[in-house]
């Protein structure tokens, strides 16, 4: 009990230095429908291939859209945070290899894992490798079609369709948006789902929405 | 379940529950009460100890992710760049209350043996993480460029 006490009373020493540093990150709760996923079976009324491809594109879009992914492709130099998708405080940069400026890391703050706070509801989110993806990655404000665009370039994306299927499917950072911690939203539908709808997207030609 | 680390250079172990923070394990165990719970979340950066090197947030940190690591405190801090931070610091009388300056050093410090000669920007990225209620900031970089001339004579 006098632990407790004493941190709390710590914790008001700097209670109005926070109120500026407080970020947004308690996430609101997800409606049904921002937490569903179509399978790619969902698809198979759509006789034309290029609409069926564009269709399962746009399915991934939930996915891609999300705040829990967005706001690690960020278009700027700092990551974005919850929901209203604000600007990560406190106010880090990529920095070389994308993992933070020096003296000021990812790792700093994030660790191997998500982490519960201790004395408050909340958790600080955590992975091994915990980094922003890189700026010819960014697609904060852009449309599903220049997304798609930009994942169908290997010059930005750095992988084959069948790479970016691995990746989107089994890639451990990736998944951490369905397990992102108390706290905040995860990702529509599942991993697993993601992963079949981009094979169904490549299995129809890949084509991406027009825009 | 036992968990070994150093903790400023000598061995040491606890039995607490895997989860719990390492700023309770320094303070309330160990009795190394220069490191500052703040905020609790990772937002102030009070509570900054180095992790095998690197600083880290240890009030957001589980016990069981410093197993056989080796943690440094603002107690145990020493090398040529934390005595210059020390002299700067003193030199210009930086701290006001002082709550924060502890994270504050375990920062600069950190900065300094990364980029021996920072820039206001480095400066700027590196300790953003460190609040200060009593604004001290302007005297933080000024130490922190004053404790890089020391270091470059």
């Amino acid at each position: 009990m006098k632990r407790i006490l004493f941190y709390a009373v710590c914790a008001a020493l700097l209670a109005v230095a926070m109120a500026f540093a407080l970020g947004p990150a308690i996430a609101q709760s997800a409606s049904a429908e921002a937490k569903s996923l179509k399978s790619p079976a969902d698809f198979d009324s759509i006789n034309n291939l290029k609409e069926r491809s564009v269709a399962l594109f746009n399915e991934m879009g939930k996915v891609l859209k999300h705040p829990r992914c967005v706001n690690c492709h960020p278009r700027g130099d700092s990551p974005l945070q919850g929901m209203e998708q604000q600007v990560h405080q406190p106010l880090v940069v990529r920095g070389m290899g994308n993992i933070g400026a020096p003296g000021m890391r990812c790792m700093t703050c994030h660790g191997p894992e998500n982490v519960p706070y201790s004395t408050q509801e909340g958790s600080i989110p955590g992975h091994p490798k915990w980094h922003l993806a890189p700026p010819e990655q960014a697609w904060e404000g852009k449309s599903l079609a220049a997304i798609c665009q930009q994942l169908k370039d290997q010059d930005r994306s750095h992988k084959t369709l069948a790479e970016l299927q691995k990746h989107n499917a089994t890639d451990t950072l990736v998944g951490w948006g369905w397990h992102p911690g108390e706290g905040r939203q995860p990702a529509p539908g599942t991993q697993k789902i993601f992963g079949d709808l981009t094979q169904a997207w490549i299995d129809s030609g890949a084509h991406c929405p027009q825009g | 379940m036992t968990i070994t680390f150093k903790l400023n250079g000598k061995s040491v172990s606890t039995g607490v529950e895997p989860d719990t923070p390492l700023l309770w394990v320094i303070r309330d165990d160990f009795r190394l009460t220069g490191t500052k719970f703040g905020c609790g979340i990772a937002q102030c950066g009070a509570c900054t100890v180095h992790l095998n090197g690197m600083p880290r947030r240890s009030c957001v940190t589980p016990i069981s992710q410093v197993n056989g690591g080796s943690v440094t405190t603002i107690e145990g801090l020493d090398g040529k760049e934390a005595q210059a931070v020390q002299d700067a610091w003193i030199a210009i009388d930086v701290p006001q209350c002082g709550y924060c300056q502890s994270g504050q050093v375990m920062s600069a410090v950190a900065l300094l043996r990364e980029v021996p000669k920072p820039t206001d920007t480095d400066i700027d990225q590196a300790m953003a993480g460190n609040i200060c209620r009593c604004a001290t900031y302007v005297r933080i970089r000024k130490a922190i460029h004053n404790a890089a001339d020391t270091l470059e004579d």
